[in-house]
């Protein structure tokens, strides 16, 4: 089971840019490696990530192989009104999760 | 040519040595991307318009000892209005087994056009950002780093 991490500021005043701090558990593998026995280890990682702040996006990333293990990822956006901020991890595998982080905005 | 036809010649099973060793060539080269591959890439993203540097700034540790996790913040010298702002980031690399590293899409909204992540690197290479702005125009800056362990492709 993924789970996300998440860090916003609780409190934050109107007009501020501030960080947004994002961590999901996801192995990443690559698909370019092999077991001793020769076998490849199919790929298996996170494509998409999104964040939403009131229903609109803010940011958006497309994942490669080349993320590590377990995606950290952090961005910025300016507040605007207090509310929610939606995340959303896709990836292979059918593999979907979402997270949500409670804003005001003074 | 018919009298080559019964059995196996000496032309042929040369012929047969040697579209062996060419295939052998060819399933080791996608184990790495090469700078060919990574401007390739480049131009998929960026098309016609041509590249300049600066504005972008890419921070990445000189020298890595693990190629599991290289630290990566990338930076666009942006007012980050309506009007000017930045509306995509993406980051390539020469040597991993694939050229692409993230594609990150921004707005106005934004505030300020700073990303970071941690990132994996195959062997010591250079990586380079790509700043996509409002106005069409794109800016870059690279920067290398020396690996010692490196990633992406070792077994298990």
């Amino acid at each position: 089971m993924a789970r996300p991490l998440i860090n916003v500021p609780a409190k934050i005043k109107r007009g501020q840019v501030f960080e947004i701090k994002t961590l999901i558990s996801h192995i990443m593998e690559t698909g370019f490696r092999y077991t001793t026995t020769g076998a490849q280890i199919p790929r298996d990682i996170v494509t998409a990530f999104s964040c939403s702040y009131n229903g609109e996006e803010i940011f958006r990333a497309d994942l490669y192989p080349a993320i590590s293990a377990n995606p950290f990822l952090t961005f910025f956006t300016t507040a605007t009104e207090s509310g929610t901020l939606d995340f959303k991890w896709i990836g292979d595998k059918g593999f979907s999760e979402t997270a949500t982080a409670k804003i005001v905005v003074e | 040519m018919s009298k080559n036809e019964p059995g196996a010649t000496r032309r042929a099973v040369l012929l047969g040595t040697l579209a062996g060793s060419v295939a052998v060539t060819i399933r080791l080269e996608p184990a790495q991307a090469t700078p060919e591959r990574m401007r390739t890439a480049i131009r998929n993203v960026v098309g016609e318009a041509s590249i300049r540097k600066g504005r972008v700034e890419l921070e990445v540790p000189p020298l890595v000892e693990n190629g599991n996790t290289v630290a990566l913040s990338v930076a666009v010298d942006s007012p980050m209005t309506a009007t000017d702002y930045v509306k995509a980031l993406h980051v390539f690399n020469e040597k991993n087994p694939q050229p692409n590293v993230i594609s990150v899409h921004l707005g106005p909204r934004a505030g300020k056009a700073k990303i970071s992540t941690r990132f994996r690197l195959a062997d010591s290479q250079m990586v380079t950002a790509i700043a996509e702005m409002s106005d069409g125009t794109f800016w870059s800056a690279s920067a290398d780093v020396i690996v010692t362990l490196a990633a992406c492709v070792e077994g298990i």
